[in-house]
């Protein structure tokens, strides 16, 4: 009948006009995805262009192991030995993974195996509230409190590296909590179900079968949370002294390759300029290393 | 007939009604999204206007001073009163240090430059106005006994030569430093007027700012710092210098040895809000508000 294939005709226009739409409207979804993820892309290689362009010919100019390994920054007269700030920075980041990593790994395995869920449910939150709080913050409380308790009870100056690593070590407690929480949250039950079944306490259980198994997860956390100590700028320029000479106890001020970016860049130009640049390179390289550390450690674990 | 109808879209007449139908259901989704695009669009034009460079009518528009963070809060209080004369004026007073503040200038970023020390010979080009001078003290902790130390005790102390209290008329403790970061005018015109050029120890704390100093030195029974006159305050003890008490009165007559000239910059004559601000700041009354924070006039 005419009017049956009209009607049939017109559901398969129907069809087609709407499947038509939708695969366009696909198309231009992936589209946008592509183009933003594009840019995101872009912009990285762009900053990294930018960085070691101005950076990797003042460090040839210098001589690679002169600027490495010198300790002498002088960049009024030309010297731009930056090795008192690299070991401002390890000495800084190492103290805050020996007292945060032991805090953050014991706070994780109680969030996901101990607590019960209303215990969780409130600590969460203040953890995350911890990793929200500006790091100016972070850096006043330490230079009314920290400093003077340090310079009053144990000597020194009180503007040093156990300071810094005190308030670094808090502040990337909620990285490595979080990361390493999700780790051990993601191991999977029969695992944990068939260590218990077999007799072993709950204790033994988290040691002997659960942590190893989320092994690669904790370092991750671990190396994320020292990627974050490495960077961090100002909390540490307000507690650590800023004075570029090789520290000499847990007790010395230091300056970190953070601190000397921000607290030269407003004046300085030319050379000296190039040679903030140069400590940014070497500050990428650190989280390079960093980073392929943890592809290593989650391919090692397979 | 109908074949279908979609409530109360009856079909008439063909899949055209359909596809009308269809696109305007289609439609009707995209008007919130291309609206919401279009407000976005809107508030991001209007986002941009009212910052950025002003333009110098009369006593309105908007400019910026940079420099100096010794200057900054002096300017904030100048600024404060300018702009509650002036409604339609607005100044915004930024830090950054005597160089950045200079930089601005010579780029055009701020109308006013702030430098709390003499240019150097390759940064001369501006129109320079002396809005008023400040001394440098040399504080230490109200608990150390030393009251006073000569010119050439600072610079071997700054220097690191002296480097036990006891050695000048202290207790038997080392001296803790503190200074300014490199870029700093105040660190500037301390190593110039009281070091006579050589630089201050490496031995010593950076802080980033003349309050830092004070609060380091405030809680600290072995430190001393330098200081504007114009932040001093009970928390810490003033040394007099060679002899001579830091006073408004003594940097005006040139006794007290260190003292430094605060200096607002412009790049060519300055004309429209950038002069009307300038003036003001010379002015009788902005002369007794700068005077009244602490600092040393220098117009009668």
């Amino acid at each position: 009948m005419e009017h049956t294939n009209d009607s049939v005709k017109t559901d398969n226009l129907r069809r087609s006009a709407r499947s038509d739409r939708a695969r366009i409207k696909e198309r231009l979804m992936e589209g946008i995805l592509l183009l933003s993820a594009t840019f995101s892309i872009l912009a990285i290689a762009l900053i990294i262009l930018f960085v070691f362009s101005k950076g990797l010919p003042l460090i040839a100019r210098v001589g690679f192991s002169n600027f490495l390994f010198s300790t002498t920054w002088d960049p009024i007269n030309g010297q731009f030995g930056i090795a008192s700030m690299i070991a401002g920075s390890l000495a800084v980041t190492f103290g805050a993974l020996v007292w945060g990593v032991p805090l953050g790994l014991s706070l994780s395995i109680f969030l996901a195996e101990i607590a019960s869920p209303r215990i969780s449910g409130i600590m969460s939150p203040i953890i995350e509230l911890l990793a929200g709080l500006p790091s100016v913050v972070y850096g006043f409380f330490g230079l009314v409190i920290i400093v003077p308790f340090i310079r009053d009870h144990l000597g020194g100056p009180g503007f040093s590296i156990l300071a810094g690593s005190i308030i670094l070590g808090i502040m990337i407690l909620p990285t490595i909590v979080n990361i390493a929480r999700d780790a051990i949250k993601a191991v999977p039950r029969e695992y944990k179900e068939g260590s218990l079944a077999l007799g072993a306490t709950h204790w033994q259980t988290i040691a002997r079968i659960i942590l190893p198994t989320a092994r690669s997860g904790i370092i991750a956390a671990i190396v994320l949370g020292m990627g974050r100590a490495i960077g961090e700028t100002m909390a540490v320029v307000l507690i650590t002294g800023n004075v570029t000479r090789m520290p000499e106890s847990i007790l010395s001020p230091v300056r970190t390759m953070t601190s000397n970016v921000v607290m030269e860049m407003g004046y300085a130009s030319g050379d000296h300029q190039l040679a903030l640049f140069a400590t940014g390179v070497v500050l990428f390289v650190f989280i390079i290393i960093l980073n392929a550390l943890v592809s290593a450690s989650m391919r090692a674990r397979d | 007939m109908a074949y279908w109808d979609l409530g109360n879209c009856k079909h008439v007449g063909g899949s055209i009604h359909l596809q009308e139908h269809m696109a305007s259901e289609v439609r009707g989704v995209r008007k919130p999204i291309s609206t919401f695009i279009l407000i976005g669009f809107l508030l991001l034009l209007v986002a941009g206007c009212g910052s950025g460079i002003g333009h110098n009518e009369g006593i309105a528009g908007s400019i910026t001073i940079a420099g100096s963070t010794s200057v900054q809060p002096f300017s904030e209080v100048l600024a404060e009163e300018f702009m509650a004369q002036y409604p339609q004026a607005r100044v915004n007073v930024q830090g950054g240090g005597s160089s950045q503040g200079i930089e601005a200038v010579r780029t055009g970023v701020s109308e006013i430059g702030a430098s709390s020390r003499e240019l150097a010979p390759e940064e001369k080009g501006f129109h320079e106005y002396l809005i008023a001078k400040d001394g440098i003290v040399l504080v230490v902790h109200p608990d150390n006994p030393v009251d006073k130390l000569s010119l050439s005790q600072v610079k071997d102390i700054f220097s690191g030569r002296t480097d036990n209290w006891q050695e000048v008329g202290g207790r038997d403790s080392e001296i803790v430093l503190v200074s300014r970061e490199a870029g700093s005018g105040t660190r500037d015109g301390f190593e110039s007027l009281a070091m006579d050029g050589e630089s201050v120890s490496d031995r010593a704390l950076i802080a980033n700012s003349t309050g830092a100093i004070r609060m380091i030195v405030a809680g600290d029974r072995k430190a001393i710092g330098y200081i504007s006159l114009a932040v001093l305050d009970p928390t810490v003890k003033p040394l007099h210098i060679d002899g001579v008490k830091p006073t408004a009165g003594n940097i005006l007559n040139g006794k007290y040895p260190i003292s430094r000239p605060f200096i607002y910059l412009t790049r060519e004559e300055p004309t429209g809000l950038a002069k009307s601000f300038v003036d003001f700041v010379l002015s009788e009354e902005g002369q007794s508000i700068l005077e009244e924070e602490g600092l040393v006039k220098v117009k009668q």
